[in-house]
C-alpha cells in the first residue's frame, strides 16, 4: 500500500505542478471582495532615488488609506525597466491597478486598449477635466478620443546656468542659440576640465526630446496629419546637426558626455560646477540641491531658438497617471486617480518631485525661486509644444534616439557628421518605425 | 595514477524479498515508469518546448502594441516577419545582418581566446608545486563571481573619464584616453570580458580532462626524448578530443547566444561595434513593441544555430570514426 500511495503522491505533484503552471494567470492581483482593498500602484522615479521616492510617497499614500480604507501597495520603478514593466503587464495581463506614465508614451499606450479611457463618467469620478491646465490634459492621449491617462506631474526644459561663472565672465543669460553658444565657447577650457555645457548625449530618451525641439524650432514636424513619420524633413536633419555641433563644431561639450546615459550625469556636472549650462526638466532643481548647489546659485532662461525661429522651448513634458482595464476595483482606483490629482496633494509633492501644477488654478512650489518659478510656468504654458500624439510615437523615441547616440559616438571618438549624414541615420530610423507599423 | 574504477563497484545484492508485503498489481508496474518521468517530462514541456512553440507561433502573427493586450486577435502575418528579417536592402534586415556579422566575429574571437587561456593555465597547472590549489581558486573566480557584479565592475573599469583602464593608460604614458564602451573599441572591450567571464569555464573542463591521461605515458615520452610542445601535441591534444569536441560547441552555443554581458555592460546606450544578435532582437521586440517581428529573428537565430550544430557533430563524429 506505502507504494501505492507514493505513486499517487507523486503523480498528483506532477500534475499539481502543470495546473499551477497553467493557472497562474488568475492568481494576479487579488483585492478580495468586502471592505478590505488593496490597490497595486508603480510610481516613477521622481526623486533624488528610488528610496526618496518611498519616503515622499508613503505619507501620501498612508493619508489616502486613512481617508477612504483603501490600501496602496507601492512600488517605485525607475525609467530604465519601467516600459518594460508596463509592457509585459500588458502582456500578461498580470498588471498593476494604477501606474505612472512618462506623458511622451500616452498615444502609444492607449493603442493597446489595455487602460481605462476617461470617458465622462471617469472625468466626473476624478473631479472633471476642467480641473486640468489644458495642454497637460492634451498629451493624455491621441486627439479626438477619450484619454487613457491623467496628468500627474508637469516639467519643463530649461536653461540652467551658473551665475558666478557668467558675472566672471561679463556674459548675460543667453536669449538666443547664437549667444548660448558664445557664451559656452567663453566658458569652455578643455585643458582645466572646464566645459560651457554638459549633454546627457549618451541618453536616447534626452537626446529625442531635443531632436524635436531643434526640430520644432525649425518649423518642421516628425510625423504627417496621418501619422507616417517625416524624419528626413530638412529643418529635422539641419535641428539635429545643430545640436549634434555643440560638442561636433562648437566644441562646448565634453566628448565624454557621449557616455553619460541619462540626465543625472550632466546635472551632477553642473551641481559640481564642472560646467557652466546644463539643459534639463525643471525636476533637476532637487538633484542640483542635493549635490551641494545652493538654490540663489544659478538661473534659468528658457532654452534658446537660433534668430528667426520658433520659439519652442520644451515639450510638453512630464508624468500622467493611468489606469489599467482590467482592475478589479474600478471606484478605488478612480478615488485614488482623484486623491493623486487634488489640489492638496498636488502641493504636497510638487515640492520633493519639482514637478510643476498641472491644476488650473494651483501656483509652483517646487523652488523658492520666484524668478525660477515664473520661468519654467511660462514655458511650460506658452513655450511648450507636445510630442507627436501618435501611436508610433514610442518607436520615434527609440530609432531617433538611438540614431543620435551613435552619432554623438562617433563624434566623440574623433569621427565627422554631416548633413548627408544625419539625414541617412534619420531615414534608417523612419525606415525602421515604417517596418514596425 | 590511473585508477580501477571496475574494482570498486558493489556487487549488486538484492535485499531479502519480503514475503509479507502485497504484490504490486500488474496493472500498476505498467504505468509507474511513465508516473515517475511524468514530472520531468511536464517541466520539460512547460519550460522548454510550450515557450519554443509559441515563439514560432509569434513569429507568424503581427503581434505588435495594437494586439499585445489580447493576444489572439493579432491577425496573422504569414512570412512577412521573416521577409523583412531577411530583406537586406531595409533598415530591419540589413540591422539584423550587421548585428550577426558582429557576433560571428564577436563568438569567434571569443572561443578561441577561451580555449587558448583554458588551455594554457590548465597545462600550466597540471604538475604538483606549493599553492596549485590556491592559483586554481583564483582562477575560478570570475566563474564563481554573479555576472551582473564582475560586468558591472568592468564597466565602471572602462569609463573613459574615471575607469581604471584608462588611468593605467595614462599613468604609462599614453597621452589620449580612448573611449572603451562607445565607437569601435566597443568590440574589443566585450570580446574581453566575455573572454575573460568564460575562460574559466574551459579551464575548470580542461583540467579535468588532464586528470584522466596516465601520467606514465608522459614519464614514457620524456624517456624518448620528446619536449613539451611535442608531449602536449601528440599525448594532451589527442587524450582531450572528445572533451575540447564538446567544449568548442558548448563554448560557441554560449557567446553566440550571450545576452547578459551586452546588456549589463553597454545598458540602453548600446554601440553599434558591440550590437551582439540576442540584444538586437530584445531591441527589435521592446523598443518597437513588435513582438512578431523579434519572434521571426530568434527562429532564424535557432535554425542557424541548429545548422551550425549539425555540421559540426556531423563532421567531427564521422572524424572520430574514422579514427
Amino acid at each position: 500500500m506505502r507504494l501505492r500511495s507514493l505513486v499517487a503522491a507523486v503523480a498528483a505533484t506532477a500534475l499539481g505542478v502543470g495546473l499551477a503552471a497553467c493557472g497562474g494567470g488568475d492568481s494576479g492581483s487579488d483585492g478580495g471582495s468586502g471592505g478590505d482593498q488593496t490597490l497595486t500602484y508603480w510610481a516613477s522615479n521622481q526623486g533624488t532615488s528610488l528610496d526618496n521616492d518611498k519616503q515622499v510617497l508613503i505619507p501620501v499614500l498612508e493619508q489616502f488609506t486613512k481617508d477612504t480604507g483603501i490600501k496602496v501597495n507601492l512600488e517605485v520603478i525607475g525609467w530604465n525597466d519601467l516600459q518594460t514593466r508596463i509592457q509585459t503587464a500588458i502582456t500578461s495581463g498580470q498588471a498593476p491597478d494604477v501606474v505612472n506614465i512618462g506623458n511622451t508614451w500616452a498615444a502609444s499606450l492607449q493603442a493597446t486598449g489595455a487602460f481605462l479611457p476617461f470617458d465622462n463618467d471617469a472625468m466626473t469620478a476624478i473631479g472633471g477635466k476642467d480641473k486640468f491646465v489644458p495642454t497637460a490634459l492634451a498629451t493624455g492621449g491621441k486627439a479626438g478620443e477619450d484619454v487613457t491617462s491623467v496628468p500627474l506631474y508637469g516639467l519643463a526644459y530649461g536653461l540652467y546656468y551658473n551665475k558666478a561663472m557668467f558675472a566672471a565672465a561679463g556674459l548675460q543669460p543667453p536669449k538666443t542659440w547664437e549667444e548660448m553658444v558664445t557664451a559656452a565657447q567663453k566658458l569652455t577650457n578643455p585643458a582645466k576640465n572646464q566645459w560651457g555645457m554638459a549633454l546627457a548625449a549618451g541618453s536616447y530618451t534626452e537626446n529625442v526630446h531635443f531632436a524635436f525641439i531643434n526640430g520644432a524650432q525649425n518649423k518642421s514636424e516628425w510625423f504627417d496629419a496621418e501619422g507616417k513619420p517625416t524624419f528626413t524633413s530638412d529643418g529635422n536633419v539641419q535641428g539635429v546637426l545643430r545640436y549634434l555641433d555643440l560638442m561636433q563644431k562648437d566644441k562646448v561639450a565634453n566628448p565624454s558626455n557621449a557616455q553619460y546615459d541619462n540626465g543625472t550625469k550632466s546635472v551632477n556636472d553642473f551641481a559640481t560646477k564642472k560646467v557652466a549650462m546644463v539643459i534639463n526638466q525643471n525636476n533637476a532643481d532637487s538633484s542640483i540641491v542635493a549635490n551641494g548647489m545652493k538654490a540663489g546659485e544659478y538661473g534659468v532662461v528658457p532654452f534658446p531658438s537660433p534668430a528667426g525661429g520658433e520659439p519652442v522651448a520644451s515639450h510638453v513634458a512630464g508624468i500622467n497617471l493611468s489606469v489599467f482595464k482590467n482592475t478589479k476595483h474600478k471606484d478605488s482606483t478612480l478615488k485614488f486617480v482623484k486623491y493623486m490629482t487634488d489640489a492638496q496633494t498636488q502641493t504636497t509633492l510638487g515640492k520633493p518631485f519639482a514637478s510643476l501644477p498641472v491644476l488650473k488654478d494651483a501656483k509652483p512650489v517646487f523652488t523658492t525661486d520666484a524668478a525660477e518659478a515664473a520661468i519654467f510656468q511660462d514655458i511650460y504654458n506658452t513655450k511648450s509644444k507636445p510630442l507627436p500624439l501618435v501611436p508610433a510615437e514610442d518607436q520615434f523615441e527609440s530609432t531617433v534616439g538611438k540614431a543620435m547616440n551613435s552619432m554623438f559616438a562617433k563624434i566623440a571618438t574623433g569621427g565627422t557628421v554631416s548633413a548627408d549624414e544625419v539625414k541617412a541615420a534619420l531615414k534608417t530610423a523612419e525606415d525602421q518605425v515604417a517596418a514596425g507599423s | 595514477m590511473s585508477v580501477a574504477t571496475h574494482e570498486a563497484t558493489p556487487a549488486a545484492t538484492k535485499p531479502p524479498a519480503r514475503k509479507s508485503k502485497p504484490e504490486i498489481r500488474p496493472g500498476l508496474s505498467r504505468w509507474l515508469p511513465y508516473a515517475l518521468v511524468a514530472p520531468a517530462v511536464l517541466m520539460e514541456l512547460v519550460i522548454h518546448i510550450i515557450p519554443m512553440l509559441v515563439g514560432i507561433w509569434m513569429s507568424f502573427v503581427k503581434l505588435t502594441k495594437f494586439f499585445i493586450a489580447n493576444w489572439s486577435a493579432a491577425p496573422s502575418a504569414g512570412i512577412n516577419n521573416y521577409k523583412v528579417a531577411l530583406d537586406f536592402d531595409n533598415a530591419v534586415g540589413e540591422g539584423l545582418l550587421k548585428s550577426f556579422g558582429v557576433t560571428l566575429i564577436f563568438s569567434l574571437v571569443t572561443v578561441a581566446l577561451s580555449w587558448v587561456l583554458g588551455m594554457a593555465a590548465a597545462v600550466a597547472l597540471q604538475p604538483t608545486f606549493r599553492g596549485r590549489s590556491l592559483v586554481r581558486t583564483l582562477f575560478l573566480v570570475p566563474y564563481a563571481l554573479p555576472a551582473y557584479a564582475g560586468i558591472l565592475t568592468w564597466n565602471f573599469m572602462l569609463q573613459r573619464d574615471t575607469g581604471a583602464v584608462n588611468h593605467v593608460l595614462t599613468q604609462l604614458g599614453a597621452d589620449d584616453k580612448p573611449f572603451w564602451l562607445i565607437g569601435s573599441n566597443a568590440l574589443f572591450s566585450l570580446i574581453t570580458v566575455a573572454t575573460w567571464k568564460l575562460w574559466t569555464f574551459a579551464f575548470l573542463t580542461l583540467m579535468a580532462g588532464l586528470q584522466s591521461i596516465p601520467r606514465d605515458q608522459y614519464e614514457a615520452a620524456a624517456v624518448d626524448g620528446a619536449g613539451n610542445l611535442r608531449q602536449w601535441r601528440n599525448i594532451t591534444l589527442p587524450a582531450l578530443r572528445p572533451v575540447n569536441l564538446v567544449l568548442v560547441l558548448v563554448l560557441f552555443l554560449w557567446t553566440f547566444s550571450d545576452f547578459n554581458t551586452p546588456y549589463v555592460l553597454f545598458g540602453t546606450a548600446q554601440p553599434p561595434a558591440g550590437d551582439l544578435i540576442t540584444f538586437h532582437i530584445y531591441n527589435a521586440s521592446f523598443l518597437t513593441w513588435n513582438f512578431g517581428s523579434g519572434a521571426a529573428m530568434s527562429v532564424l537565430l535557432l535554425i542557424f544555430l541548429m545548422i551550425v550544430t549539425g555540421i559540426y557533430l556531423f563532421v567531427t563524429g564521422r572524424k572520430t570514426r574514422r579514427a
